[in-house]
Order: C-alpha cells, then sequence, then structure tokens
C-alpha cells in the first residue's frame, strides 16, 4: 500500500472542496489535495444545467456547470493535486486517509489537515414511507436529473412530483422541455420548500399545479408504476378522510430533502448537529475533533453555491492555519443554540476569536414562513444584537454577521426569530455581502 | 373606451419575492402596485408585455467522453418561443471536442439569441 502526506487534504472535489483548496493554498499550506470518487470535479454542479448560480459570488447568473468550471480552472491553475476516481474509505482522528481507486488501489493520506466536503444526498421513499409496492419508475429527482441530463435518457413520459423541494421543481421544467407531461406536485407542508423563482420559471411557466397541504398516500403498479392516491392533510399533516384521489403516471419523482453524506465523519466519532445532520463546528468550521473541518452540504444543507464556497473558505483557511500550528488553541468553547423561530443555526459553537476579528457570519434556518420579522441575538439573557428581516422563509438561508464586541465572552448564546412589531421598510433591511 | 386589464406579477427578482399587480391599458403598462425595487418595476413590466426566460437544455454530442452537451441562451428568449428553440436544439449534434462559450446555435430561430456550450467536453 502507498503512503503520501500532505498539508491539507480535501474530501470531495464538489464546489465546497474546490474553494476549500484554494483558500488553503491561498493561507499557505504547502501541500493540498483533493480526492473526489467522480471522473471529474465539480460535484453535483455538472447534473445542474440550469442557470442561477453565481448571482452573489460571480455577480452573473451562471449555469451549474459554468460555475463549477470557474473554480476547476482556478484550481488548475496552481499546484493543488487531484486525485479523481478515488473514494474515501475513512478518515480517522490523527488524519489518516485510506482512499481506494481503479489505477492506484488502496491508498493512505496523511494529513496534517482534513476538511469534509462530501455534500449531500436526496432523501429515498424509505425516509418519508410512502406505503405501496415497489414498482420500477420511482426514482429521486436528482438521479432523475442525472439521467436526464448528463446520460440522455427520460425516466418517464407522465410524470408527478412528492414534494415541493428545488430539484423537484427544476426537473418539473426539465422533463417538460423533453417533452414529458408533468402533471402535478404534491406537498404535505402547507408551504413550498423551493424558491419562489422556481415555482414561478419551473410550475406556473407551464401551468404545472403545485398542490400544498397533500399527502401522497400511495404508490401504484406492479412491474411498472401506474399512479398514485393523494389525500388532503390537516394542520398536524394528518390524512383527512373522503379528500383522497388518484393520478395516474409512470414515474413518480421524489423530491423530500437531502441530508449529509456523513458516513465518514459518523464512522470517524464526529460531534453531530442532530438538526442539520452535519458536524458540529465552531466559526473556524472545526469540528469535534481537531484538525477536522467541515463545509458544503456536508455540514448542513445549503440552497445557493455561492454561499457554499464562502464557508468553504473558510473551512480550507482554517485547515491551513492548523496545518502550520497557528490556529488558536480553541479554547473555552461556547455554544450557540437555535431558538424560537429558527430551526438550526451554524456554527454551532464558538471557539476564541482570532485577534483583530471584528464580525461573526453567522447562518439560519427559520422554522416556518413569516412576514417581517427580527432577528434577534441574546448574549446571556440579554437582548444584545437586532436585525430587521423583511420577509423569513424555511426555504432561504439567513445569514447575519454578528459584530464580536456584541457577543463579547457572554457564556450562553442564543438566537431567535419574532414577528416585527411594524412593517419593514426597504432601506431599514442591511444585506450581508457575500 | 379604453381597455384595462390587471395582471398579478410575482416578482422573481430576489429573495423577498413581492406580490404585485401591473395594469395594462391598449397594451401599454398605466400603473404598477406592490413591487418595491427598480430591479422589481423592470421585471413586471417587462413580465406583462414579452416576457421572457433565460433557456438551458442539451445537445447530442458524437466522439465525446459524455453523451450530452448542456448549453444555454446567451440572453433571454421571447417565453412563446422557448419550445421552438427546444425543438431546433434537439436536431443538433456537435462533434468533440468543445469548449465552454462555444456557440452551439448562432441567432437561433432569428431571435437574436444565441445558444452556448456551458461546460467543456474532450474528445474520446
Ligand atoms: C439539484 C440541485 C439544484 C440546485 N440548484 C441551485 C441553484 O439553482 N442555485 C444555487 O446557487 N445552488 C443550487 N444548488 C445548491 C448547490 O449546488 C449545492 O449546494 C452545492 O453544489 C453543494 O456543494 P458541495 O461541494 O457541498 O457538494 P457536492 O456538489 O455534492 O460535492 C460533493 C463531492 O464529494 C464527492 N464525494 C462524496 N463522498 C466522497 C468520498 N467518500 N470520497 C471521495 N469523494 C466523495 C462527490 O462525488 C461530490 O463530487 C442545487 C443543488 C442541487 C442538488
Ligand atoms: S420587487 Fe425588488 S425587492 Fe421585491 S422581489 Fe422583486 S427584486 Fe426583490
Amino acid at each position: 500500500m502507498r503512503e503520501f502526506s500532505y498539508d491539507v487534504a480535501i474530501i470531495g472535489g464538489g464546489p465546497a472542496g474546490l474553494a476549500a483548496a484554494l483558500a488553503a493554498r491561498e493561507a499557505g499550506a504547502e501541500r493540498v489535495l483533493i480526492l473526489e470518487r467522480d471522473r471529474e470535479l465539480g460535484g453535483i454542479l455538472q447534473q445542474c444545467i440550469h442557470n442561477g448560480f453565481g448571482l452573489r459570488r460571480f455577480e452573473e447568473e451562471l449555469t451549474g456547470p459554468g460555475y463549477a468550471h470557474r473554480y476547476i480552472d482556478l484550481v488548475k491553475a496552481t499546484d493543488i493535486d487531484v486525485w479523481l476516481d478515488t473514494t474515501v474509505l475513512a478518515a480517522e482522528p490523527g488524519g489518516v486517509i485510506t482512499s481506494v481507486s481503479p489505477h492506484a488501489g488502496l491508498t493512505v493520506v496523511r494529513a496534517k489537515s482534513v476538511v469534509y466536503a462530501m455534500g449531500c444526498r436526496e432523501r429515498t421513499r424509505g425516509a418519508i414511507r410512502t406505503p405501496g409496492s415497489r414498482p420500477a419508475g420511482v426514482f429521486t429527482a436528482g438521479a432523475a436529473q442525472r439521467m436526464v441530463n448528463m446520460e440522455g435518457y427520460l425516466p418517464g413520459r407522465e410524470v408527478v412530483i412528492v414534494g415541493s423541494g428545488d430539484i423537484g421543481l427544476i426537473m418539473a421544467r426539465r422533463m417538460t422541455f423533453e417533452g414529458a407531461k408533468v402533471k402535478a406536485v404534491f406537498e404535505i407542508m402547507p408551504h413550498s420548500n423551493g424558491l419562489t423563482r422556481n415555482i414561478v420559471q419551473c410550475l406556473e411557466d407551464f401551468g404545472i399545479p403545485l398542490y400544498l397541504g397533500h399527502s401522497v398516500t400511495a404508490i401504484h403498479g406492479k412491474d411498472r408504476v401506474s399512479g398514485v392516491t393523494v389525500s388532503k392533510v390537516n394542520d398536524k399533516l394528518e390524512v383527512i378522510e373522503g379528500t383522497a384521489f388518484d393520478v395516474d403516471c409512470d414515474c413518480v419523482l421524489l423530491s423530500v430533502g437531502l441530508i449529509p453524506e456523513n458516513e465518514l465523519g459518523r464512522a470517524a466519532g464526529l460531534g453531530l448537529d442532530p438538526i442539520t445532520g452535519g458536524a458540529r463546528v465552531d466559526q473556524f468550521r472545526q469540528t469535534s475533533i481537531p484538525g477536522f473541518f467541515a463545509a458544503g452540504n456536508v455540514l448542513h444543507v445549503h440552497d445557493l453555491v455561492d454561499w457554499v464556497s464562502e464557508e468553504a473558505a473558510i473551512a480550507g483557511r482554517s485547515a491551513a492555519r492548523h496545518a502550520r500550528g497557528e490556529l488558536v488553541a480553541s479554547g473555552r468553547q461556547r455554544s450557540v443554540t437555535a431558538g424560537e423561530g429558527l430551526r438550526t443555526v451554524v456554527p454551532q459553537c464558538l471557539s476564541a476569536f482570532e485577534p483583530g476579528k471584528m464580525s461573526v457570519r453567522f447562518y439560519f434556518r427559520a422554522a416556518k414562513p413569516m412576514g417581517a420579522s427580527l432577528l434577534q441575538f441574546w448574549a446571556d439573557g440579554a437582548l444584545a444584537f437586532e436585525r430587521k428581516l423583511r420577509v423569513v422563509k424555511p426555504s432561504e438561508m439567513i445569514v447575519a454577521d454578528i459584530p464580536v464586541r456584541k457577543i463579547g465572552d457572554a457564556a450562553t448564546l442564543e438566537f431567535r426569530v419574532l414577528p416585527a412589531p411594524e412593517k419593514i421598510d426597504a432601506e431599514d433591511e442591511i444585506e450581508e455581502e457575500a | 373606451m379604453m381597455a384595462r386589464v390587471v395582471h398579478a406579477i410575482q416578482c422573481i427578482g430576489c429573495p423577498i419575492g413581492c406580490g404585485g399587480e401591473v395594469a395594462v391599458e391598449d397594451g401599454v403598462v398605466a400603473e404598477m402596485t406592490g413591487f418595491t425595487c427598480n430591479k422589481g418595476l423592470a421585471y413586471a413590466a417587462e413580465e406583462v408585455v414579452a416576457p421572457k426566460r433565460m433557456v438551458t437544455t442539451t445537445v447530442r454530442v458524437s466522439g465525446g467522453g459524455l453523451p450530452l452537451l448542456p448549453v444555454v441562451s446567451a440572453t433571454p428568449v421571447p417565453k412563446d418561443r422557448i419550445f421552438d428553440c427546444l425543438r431546433l436544439l434537439r436536431g443538433v449534434t456537435v462533434v468533440a471536442p468543445i469548449a465552454e462559450g462555444a456557440i452551439i446555435v448562432a441567432d437561433a430561430l432569428g431571435l437574436g439569441v444565441d445558444f452556448r456550450a456551458a461546460r467543456d467536453i474532450a474528445s474520446l
């Protein structure tokens, strides 16, 4: 078995891995390696051929492959090593990474710092427990996206989409473009999980109905899907008797959420956040295992790739500093909690600040949609900072920079989102600069 | 008598997603309410008179490492011509290698819109 050593090794070559590698190299890591199991870099972006990427990062609307290309070119212009077709099997504390590839066999890499950038995978039917037999024709929306956009075949002609996640919405338009008939999108929640722009451009443009508060209760068909049964649900998400109806179709796409691809982290014994499904990290994106960092969808599911790149740059920079022994000893860690109105917060804890640091950026997911709201930061039980938000949607991440002087050395840190007492004007809202 | 038609428009310019109304009199925008910035006003005005969308799809590749090449319209396409463009692109096959940005179809259907390669594809 061959052995190699690197300052920073990055597992996954999607947008998170690419941005982490560049930042690590820029921050002075001499030897940087990306390990990617696919035959090319770019991750999930290579199958997302629609446009809408990079509005913040490049101030242009790029396609997924276009966005990936920008980063791949930047990486190619450096001496960062890239191993393709290389699957990481284990990454153990101490930085011992075991990988396998058809050309090099089993290989061991010893790295001073490791960045997890493995992305996420889709929830499947098992995860949402739709009853029925297992006929052919049921796919996750992302698997269908790969078939249509990269392999060139259509998974069905009459399509029903379960869940209103963005991938499902994008695929509704994509399948329509390829000549399929998309009959409806059914969402169990009373609100959509997708971006408004996708609802308008992918459903309304083509007259595809979106049923909110509807659950697919059965999938029919023996060898091949022949239809689904749908019912309305009440506010406890229980099926309302007598509301059932059938829809014929030969294909069902599931767009019911994403989960971080965290098997490697779990096996290494990382401390996890049960809500995000990713690691618990501090502001450097360092996990509970020293020298192990995480960024992108493996840490928490993002809706905009621009935030992925930004977060990964933090992880890459920190990994380089750790490799050089410069990352301030984490010292006393303080936890940060997502309180009222919020479901998640990242980072979940704070280590000692770097000297000269002015603010810390936090990312949140709201628990439910709200109109004009206040994002509040409570330090040791006292309101320390407040910001207005014109609108709050669980499908769109909230990003806020909190000044270090407001955080001080409070021991308990909590964020909340409350309805705003009055309407908020456009001028009042401060947008964070990406 | 002037014909006044009011259209409900959902802005897609940014995540706030303002909903508003655009009143059109004899084909001309007469009044807009509900949009809170200039970008939204411009979008809504165009949306009722001449809606446009960016179009992304794939074309076949011969002799390449991948069977399909993603392509994107260089500028937005009139909404009612989207399917005509798709039909045109369905008949196109390109030969690898292809560089990102290469023009795959110039001035599609005389609409003044080019379709470009969204990625590189190496030859086999
Ligand atoms: C269908 C879809 C549509 C989207 N639409 C938009 C949009 O319109 N606009 C926008 O801004 N964002 C969009 N996003 C979000 C954005 O694309 C993602 O947030 C981003 O790609 C996540 O980057 P990542 O690097 O964390 O993960 P990924 O892109 O998933 O990359 C992870 C990489 O890690 C590799 N890997 C995993 N495990 C291993 C292992 N054990 N060994 C080696 N390699 C491994 C994988 O092969 C993969 O290449 C979309 C996402 C999806 C899925
Ligand atoms: S009108 Fe302006 S603020 Fe409102 S959704 Fe459109 S772009 Fe955003």
